[in-house]
């Protein structure tokens, strides 16, 4: 493969997506023209099958030892003209390809002047595979487990088909229990499943599975390694239960001192809990959990004469000296389900959310409905923060609301609030839930006001249907404003379709929120390294062909996390990841990074910049003998280095080259690039 | 006559990309089917930290107008520091080559992550106008030293 170089050049038309742009015939004429170029072809589609065995014939007829294909970016088909080189019984790494698509023909109109940089690029391409090498990739070994990090629905799926596969999976949730949203709704559209009963018995499922351990109330806080090969390490939070000990029988709750005094995050605030405390009957694991802000022993020192939980739980499972705990495994693969958070109504200020007590958010209404919410499914006007005695709880029924308004695309398709996108749930969601206000109370009047009802999904337009002949009125407009006038609240709009502006009278007035990125995204980001795309959700790998990979092999997304999308797509996509993520764990090997940094020891002076400034800690200073002398010089550790070449740009001497980034073809790539 | 060639100027403009944001990110601009100056050519690499403050000396010596390096957004690099280097590094040879009075305009640092197919097309529009205005670059060639 030594000696002169023979390079193949291919230019593709991609369709018009290229040829519509770029004059391909110039730019083959001129690739022909190039010194160590023996053959230069144009095709239609490259990447197709017959475009592919234009190269491996030609690797045969002409004896190429390079080829350069000009088309789409490398980050879409590098991978797939590596394998074209393989076939035809090249190094893959003699590939290199010019991007004339994504950064050429797409973005230029003017056909001289894309024509003239698509030649400039092909020509760096050209000079940069002269000096190409074969490079060897290395293959690992695959730890056979998993990490899921997030214990929603997504999570819990992933989790269940990995386990159930054979693989052990590691399951860490934040909050004491898993379940995420799904949890806290009542019924799901379009099917009106009750949400509760087609969850609870995953979550069983995960908590007695023998491969899947399950820790809750934890959080990841550190992962290093590669795909295959990852070192986690996790914080358990201190429960000051034994979990082993608690029943789970719920005495300590009942007896806290503060007890129905602190918000229920699981209620979104609508119940009350005390500092000790299940988020609802059926968590999973049914253990109980004390809140060491609220608590009165913990955060104050002290609790009556003794704490009343210790007093009364009979398995003398309460530890106040319990300590968070570390614990640290291995893993192969990754997938992120950390969900989403709803949108925060109070950055709509003109919708009063937090100023009258009966605008609530969807997820608030939601609890309110739930047959196993605070009010057992009865829907009441609601008098927040109000402190009241039980005794008069009792004697005074809570106001059953006479008429319910719901708003759309709050928080959705709103570029004041910084979120462009639809949130895919909400027209659904509304409509369930106005199909439950009008189950139980018939008479209730209920009002949607919407931008437009996106109804694409399976039933979806059938169930809509449903709920607009059950007498809910939709009303297409966007509102302005929610005021108080006596004891009504009033809903000031204009009805778009009669251009008519209403002021509309009702008692309750329900905010249809959408879906954004958690508030905490940021730790998952800092210690994996993913991307968000512009919406701020994670980036997956491609849109398209790669929705559940991420740009880190062996990290893969499943549910919100990724973009708003319901329950059965949230489940899709996470059995889409869990058999991305078994691919790996099944071959039991897998290919690392080729394109790593080597070391010229003849002329390494031991310096030990590189050593200091690497990330992933892949070089170190050995000592060799040179011509009888003991000398240091550096030494990478191919297994670690993930290729990144910033100890390339730091050596002195130029005794450290990264593959296929080598100043030796990166240099030629910028003098031909930097001429006129 | 001089405003002239002055407006017809079109720069020559050389780019690092990083694989993981910048060279994502105007992928994205592509997609999106965004237009922008074509004066701008990206070498890849797989780091905004593989970039030798060198190279941006060699591309001026080179021919080209003006350089841009480009890379994740800080604390989003791929390989957790490699962008920390490069601005490091840009920064004091963007020192030196002010003294050597290269204009400033030159060469430009840009963090461009894999969503920001528009902010590609600002930077672009930038560097363009930024080196156009300070005109051909014609200090700097590289001569033969016949030693």
């Amino acid at each position: 493969m030594n000696g002169k170089p023979k390079i193949g050049v291919y230019v593709c038309h991609c369709g018009t997506n290229i040829a519509g742009t770029v004059n391909v015939e110039e730019v083959r004429d001129f690739a022909a023209s190039l010194p160590d170029v023996v053959v230069a072809r144009n095709y239609s589609y490259m990447c197709s099958d017959p475009g592919q065995a234009l190269i491996t014939e030609d690797i045969k007829n002409y004896g190429l030892n390079r080829v350069v294909v000009a088309s789409c970016s490398p980050r879409m088909h590098e991978p797939t003209f590596r394998k074209t080189l393989e076939s035809g019984g090249l190094n893959p790494f003699y590939l290199e390809m010019a991007n004339i698509r994504e950064q050429c023909s797409w973005v230029h109109e003017d056909p001289i002047a894309a024509t003239e940089k698509a030649k400039r690029l092909l020509e760096a391409a050209v000079v940069k595979a002269r000096n190409l090498e074969a490079l060897e990739q290395k293959e690992v070994d695959v730890e056979p487990s998993c990490l899921i990090i997030g214990g929603g629905i997504a999570g819990i799926q992933a989790a269940l088909d990995i386990a159930d596969a054979g693989f052990k999976v590691y399951l860490v949730e934040k909050s004491p229990t898993i379940g995420g949203h799904m949890a806290q709704l009542d019924k799901t559209f379009p099917t009106l499943d009750c949400s509760a009963c087609i969850l609870t018995p995953k979550m069983v499922d995960v908590a007695n599975h023998p491969n899947i351990e399950l820790m809750t109330y934890s959080q990841v806080e550190e992962i290093t390694g590669y795909i295959g090969n990852f070192n986690v390490k996790v914080r358990k939070k201190a429960r000051f239960v034994d979990m082993d000990k608690c029943t789970g029988c719920g005495d300590c709750a009942e007896a806290c001192r503060l007890a129905g005094r602190i918000p229920n995050e699981f209620d979104e605030g609508i119940g009350m809990r005390g500092a000790i405390y299940l988020p609802f009957p059926q968590a999973v694991p049914a253990k109980y959990t004390i809140d060491k802000e609220n608590c009165l022993f913990l955060a104050k020192g002290k609790c009556g004469e003794t704490p009343k939980c210790q007093e009364v739980c009979q398995a003398g499972a309460i530890n106040f000296e319990q300590q968070d705990e570390i614990v640290e495994f291995k893993v192969g693969t990754i997938i992120v389900a950390t969900g989403y958070d709803v949108f925060d109504a109070r950055k709509k200020p003109e919708y009063g959310y937090g100023i009258y007590d009966n605008v609530l958010t969807a997820l608030e209404f939601e609890r309110l409905v739930n047959a196993s919410g605070p009010t057992g499914g009865k829907i009441v006007m609601l008098e927040r923060g109000k402190k009241k005695k039980k005794k008069e709880e009792e004697a005074e029924a809570p106001k059953v609301p006479k008429s319910i308004t719901f708003i759309q695309c709050v928080g959705s398709r709103d570029k004041s609030v910084g979120n462009e996108y639809c949130s895919r749930v909400c027209c659904m969601y509304t409509a369930k839930l106005a199909h439950l206000v009008k189950d139980k109370i018939p008479d209730c009047e209920v009002t949607i006001f919407y931008m437009d009802v996106r109804a694409f999904g399976k039933g979806f337009e059938e169930f809509y249907d449903r709920v607009r002949r059950e007498g809910v009125r939709y009303i297409r407009g966007n509102p302005s404003e929610i005021f108080r006038r006596g004891d009504k609240l009033v809903v000031k709009a204009e009805d778009t379709l009669t251009a008519t502006p209403l002021e509309h009278e009702t008692d309750m007035v329900v905010l249809s929120v959408g879906l954004v990125p958690r508030s905490d995204n940021r730790e998952i980001i800092d210690i994996l390294k993913l991307s968000q795309s512009s919406d701020l959700f994670y980036l997956e790998a491609h849109p398209k062909l790669r929705p559940v990979d991420t740009a880190s092999d062996g990290i893969f997304l499943a549910g919100v996390c990724q973009g708003p999308k319901d329950i059965p797509d949230a489940v899709a996509q996470a059995k889409g990841a869990a058999s991305a993520a078994m691919i790996p764990m099944a071959k039991g090997k897998v290919k690392v990074e080729a394109q790593t940094s080597v070391v010229n020891e003849e002329t390494c002076r031991g310096c030990g910049f590189c050593v200091e400034l690497c990330p992933f800690t892949a070089i170190e200073l050995v000592e060799v003998n040179r011509q009888g002398w003991p000398v240091k010089v550096a030494r990478v550790n191919e297994a670690l280095c993930k290729g990144c070449g910033a100890c390339v740009a730091a050596c002195l001497s130029g005794s450290i080259q990264q593959r296929s980034f080598k100043d030796n073809q990166l240099l030629p790539q910028i003098k031909v690039l930097g001429v006129k | 006559m001089a405003e002239a060639t002055q407006t017809d100027f079109q720069p020559n403009i050389v780019a690092f990309l990083c694989n993981w944001c910048s060279y994502a990110g105007a992928d994205l601009a592509g997609t999106s089917r965004t237009q922008y100056p074509s004066n701008v050519r990206v070498i890849r690499v797989m780091c905004s930290g593989r970039v030798n403050p060198m190279f941006v000396v060699n591309a001026l010596q080179e021919g080209a107008d003006g350089v841009l390096v480009s890379g994740c957004h800080p604390g989003d690099c791929h390989y957790m520091q490699g962008n920390y280097y490069a601005r490091r590094r840009f920064k004091l040879m963007r020192n030196f080559l002010e003294y050597l009075g290269i204009e400033p305009e030159r060469v430009r640092m840009s963090w461009v992550s894999a969503s920001e197919g528009a902010k590609w097309k600002e930077v672009i529009e930038e560097v363009v106008e930024g080196v156009k205005a300070v005109g051909p670059m014609n200090k700097f060639q590289r001569r033969q030293l016949n030693w």
